[in-house]
């Protein structure tokens, strides 16, 4: 096994300054949702999303809100695919969506690097989630059990014996 | 002096990823159970479907690893075929063993499956040699988990009596009652651990931010609320805060993790077979990062448990993962009987 190569790269917890999220919430913010959206789609078409998963995501509407950038993403999932919603995000109302996470990029990073678990994030008030608490837990532990077809190999302490 | 046998190190597999970072970084087996209300982690999304299982026992078995299939919530009445189903899937799939908790369900297994092997649940709530014995007598049990409830003392001597391989918890979320016991969640809820197989089921739970602050309800229930930079635990009413006689405080227990680094080598020493580790709820990246710390540390002991010193760098890896602000060692060493 090399491990070394797995060894090489981890993502350091970091919080942009202050004028980064006042420049990005000024921003267009459907470039975010559309990259988003495409990235699940391509998920789905290599079949790594449960499709008993997928449905309890029907018609529900989801914002990412990335506090250190100001970005945004809202989508859905309808008939499917994952949609973009085009919306002015001056007018973003939390309770519009059925689902809210919110986090510093470091800390989205890490989550989709698979270096931190959620849980553990969460437990240390680095991400939050507000709105259905359940589909929350759906997302979650879809994006889980997505089964890449190469996983990161963390480094061991000891010099590998496995 | 004579060296002692390393307890088998028992991993959580919450979805195929994390069966494989378990197997990967140094479990020697993985526990898991189907996606229904037939075990305690019965959480939306989480889980495996028959063909995930198969995948999974495939990967663990081609490089030597055991798997454990949990069924042990209580069989609901009118339903109890699938519960019987769940053993027969077990059966079927080459189970290395299942892990159950209910005496009905241990009966039916044993019966209709002699050579499968079973291992007594936490939530079979056996605390003394003379209950697990009784299983190992009438259902031919070959392991039990202990609640967290003993001390090492009490432990040690559960293994003194008994020829049942005893497994103890090594690490994770601490459930000071969830050994079978617990009502709290129905009694908020009115669905708990024993009968639909989650406590504290996420369609109740409401985090609700504000201006420097977050508030936990679970159905409605104000349990915790946090100032922005405490950390928080999970929803459940055993971990909140409340109002006691004009003192808001945890009332019940504080969220903390267990971790029995410090007391390894006396858990070895006194003849533990295993160690589980808490977690299917978890990530595929906590499943590693506990399964490694844990690995270095047995083997470190295995080498040399005479000088065996706790790393600082394990600490701090199974700090970061904890629920709550800190680790403690559970009832293992408390005072009190
Ligand atoms: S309320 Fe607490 S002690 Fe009871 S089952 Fe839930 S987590 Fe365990």
């Amino acid at each position: 096994m090399t491990a070394s190569a797995s060894r090489s790269f981890t993502i350091p917890r970091f919080k942009l300054p202050g004028f980064v999220a006042a420049i990005g919430g000024r921003m267009p913010q459907w470039p975010h949702a559309l990259a988003l959206s495409t990235a699940l789609n391509a998920a789905i078409k290599m079949k790594l999303l449960p499709q008993d998963s997928l449905e309890l995501l029907e018609g529900r509407r989801f914002l990412v809100d990335v506090l250190d950038t100001g970005g945004h993403a809202c989508f859905t999932y309808r008939g499917g695919i994952f949609r973009p919603l085009f919306m002015r995000i001056d007018a973003v109302d939390l309770a519009a969506f059925d689902l809210v996470f919110s986090a510093n990029l470091s800390a989205f990073l890490q989550l989709i690097a698979r270096q931190e678990d959620p849980d553990t994030l969460f437990f240390n008030r680095e991400l939050s989630i507000e709105g259905d608490t359940e589909l929350g837990l759906v997302v979650k532990n879809m994006l889980d059990a997505i089964d890449w077809p190469k996983l990161p190999h963390l480094p061991g302490f000891a010099s590998s014996s496995h | 002096m004579q060296p002692h046998k390393l307890p088998e190190l028992v991993c959580p597999a919450g979805s195929l990823p994390a069966l494989r970072a378990a197997v990967d970084h140094g479990a020697d087996a993985v526990y898991f159970g189907y996606k229904n209300d037939t075990n305690a982690r019965n959480f939306a999304g989480l889980n495996f479907d028959h063909k995930a299982m198969v995948e999974g026992i495939r990967y663990a078995h081609a490089k030597g690893k055991r798997v454990l299939m949990a069924i042990n919530t209580f069989p609901q009445p009118g339903r109890e075929a699938d519960w019987h189903a769940a053993v027969d899937g077990a059966a079927d799939l080459g189970a290395d063993a299942v892990i159950l908790a209910d005496v009905g369900l241990l009966d039916y297994a044993s019966r209709k499956h002699p050579q499968l092997r079973l291992h007594l649940s936490v939530q079979g709530s056996a605390t003394s040699y003379e209950a697990v014995n009784f299983a190992q007598r009438e259902f031919g049990v070959q392991r039990a988990v202990l609640p967290r409830v003993l001390t090492l003392a009490q432990v040690e001597q559960v293994i003194k009596n008994t020829t049942v391989e005893i497994e103890v918890f090594g690490f994770g979320s601490l459930c000071v009652m969830n050994e079978g016991r617990c009502w709290l969640s129905s009694y908020a809820t009115g669905e708990s651990p024993n009968t639909v197989g989650a406590c504290s089921p996420a369609k109740f739970v409401k985090w609700e931010k504000a201006r420097g602050q977050m508030s936990t309800r679970l159905n409605g229930i104000l349990i915790d609320r946090y100032g922005d930079s405490e950390a928080a635990g999970y929803p459940t009413l055993c971990k909140g805060r409340f109002e006691v006689g004009g003192a808001t405080y945890y009332a019940l227990e504080e969220p903390t993790s267990l971790n029995v680094l410090e007391i390894l080598p006396d858990i070895v020493k006194i003849g533990v077979a295993a160690i589980k580790v808490e977690g299917r709820q978890r990530s595929p990246t906590y499943v590693a990062q506990v399964t490694r710390t844990l690995r270095a540390a047995l083997d470190e002991l295995g080498r040399d448990i005479a000088h065996f010193a706790v790393k600082p760098a394990w600490q701090a890896e199974l700090a970061k993962v904890s629920e709550g602000v800190q680790a403690t060692l559970g009832a293992y060493n408390r005072p009190w009987r």
